[in-house]
């Protein structure tokens, strides 16, 4: 089955890139042939991370921006990630709902994800998942993380750039000099510009950055009226300069090396996680352990180096 | 980790009430699936290609404006073409207003299970989860 995929993935079929994405996110048998394929096969993609606190219109503005790079001729992916339910699993993905006007371009490609209990603004398999779209050869591939509040900052992680989005009215100046996803912003946004407060807000933040002398790059600040495409193609214009600045300055391959680390990592701790609580499981020490738990004989962090002296540290005997 | 089914919840055409649509995709999704709500007024085209991008095993189409004998058919007819089998790997289901002597016709044209007003949410669920084709 991977062989096909693999093909379809090499002939930019849709229809495979859709199955891909499916077969890495379900942690297919399938999905290592897939994405040592797609290592290989990966272009360059300008990586756009979209981040912001839920109805600050990132999802509006994810399909203005789509239109803007689309008029200026470029393929773009978008993988846009919503909240699964902690209790059934289940999710409502709605971010399709504000695409209005591209859905059958076939310049573009959208795929919603959801979280799948994973608590850092991504899912478990999106930076695999971005993987898999600069196979596809994508100019630009937006990810939009859910809606976040302070600290959801994997996303810096995996984008070359990252753009965070707010709205008027939100906060005042105690919030913009708090530690979190101000923090991680290459641009950032003010979105519903035509409300109240918007210059306000533009000023907080511009004075927020202020505080910071040394910038080697300052973000720029961009007002935007997503739902009437205003600031938009000027937003695009700032994501570029970022992308061009990083490359001038190598940047670029730092952030690359970073992401690649992130998804290293993230692949390190599946693996050992599985490994030892399924050999923990199958020889009863899990049960043993849990019920020393409960009773109070040890607890959590001491069990855990336990369990990792156990089955991980190979002995010399 | 087993593969999470994921259901794409349609409104096809020109109608603007999708009450309906919202509390399916609600009990979809407490019944464990992922739902892609695909907003109102959209083409058979536009709902094929969502299909395939987001790769989902059920297609659920939500028409209360009468015009499902004209709807319905266009958007497997699409489906196929974006997949390019008549194979099609997707559980195409149909709810809204639908008389009964349209539903043959409707299936013959591969739709596989139409539900009208009254059906229970959970009888949905469960006939969605005994017939999906992968």
């Amino acid at each position: 089955m991977h062989n096909q995929v693999i093909q379809g993935l090499r002939e930019k079929k849709r229809a495979a890139l859709a199955r891909a994405v499916t077969l890495v996110e379900s942690g297919s048998e399938h999905a290592p042939h897939i994405l040592e394929q797609a290592y290989k096969l990966k272009g360059r993609s300008k990586i756009v991370g979209i981040t912001g606190s839920p109805g600050v219109g990132k999802s509006t503005l994810v399909d203005s921006l789509i239109g803007v790079i689309r008029e200026r001729g470029h393929s773009v992916g978008v993988i846009a990630v919503d909240p699964s339910s902690p209790f059934t699993g289940g999710a409502i993905l709605g971010d399709r709902v504000r695409l209005r006007s591209r859905t059958t371009d076939d310049g573009v490609f959208f795929r919603s994800l959801a979280s799948r209990g994973y608590l850092g603004g991504l899912s478990r398999h999106t930076g695999e998942v971005i993987t898999l779209f600069e196979a596809f050869g994508f100019d630009y591939i937006l990810v939009e993380t859910v809606g976040t509040g302070q600290s959801e900052v994997d996303i810096m992680r995996y984008a070359h750039s990252v753009l965070v989005v707010m709205a008027p009215g939100l906060g005042d100046d105690i919030q913009a000099i708090k530690a979190g996803i101000l923090e991680i912003g290459d641009v950032f946004c003010v979105n519903k510009a035509d409300r109240p407060d918007a210059d306000r807000d533009v000023a907080v933040l511009e004075a927020m950055l202020a505080l910071n002398k040394d910038w080697q790059w300052k973000p720029p600040v961009v007002k935007t009226v997503a739902s009437q495409g205003k600031g938009v193609p000027e937003l695009l214009d700032k994501i570029d300069e970022h992308l061009e600045f990083l490359k001038q300055s190598n940047l670029l391959e730092e952030r690359v090396s970073r992401s690649y680390l992130a998804a290293l990592e993230a692949n390190l701790r599946r693996e050992t996680v599985d490994l030892i609580l399924s050999k923990a499981r199958s020889d009863g020490t899990l049960a043993h352990a849990l019920k020393q738990l409960s009773e109070g004989k040890t607890y959590p962090a001491a069990l855990a180096k336990q369990l990792v002296k156990t089955y991980l540290i190979r002995r010399n005997d | 980790m087993e593969r999470k089914i994921r259901v794409l919840v349609g409104k096809p055409g020109l109608d603007g009430h999708d009450r309906g649509a919202k509390v399916i995709a609600r009990s979809f999704r407490d019944a464990g699936m992922e739902v892609i709500y695909s907003g109102l007024h959209r083409t058979p085209e536009e709902l094929a290609r969502m299909a395939v991008e987001e790769d989902v095993d059920v297609v659920a189409c939500s028409i209360l404006s009468g015009a499902h004998n004209t709807l319905l058919p266009r958007v497997v007819e699409c489906l196929k073409k974006e997949k390019g089998t008549d194979e099609l790997d997707v559980l195409v289901l149909a709810g809204g207003i639908i008389p009964a002597e349209d539903v043959e016709f409707l299936k013959q044209n591969g739709v596989d299970e139409v539900f009208g007003p009254g059906t229970s949410t959970q009888e949905i669920v469960e006939y969605t989860k005994a017939n999906l084709k992968r």
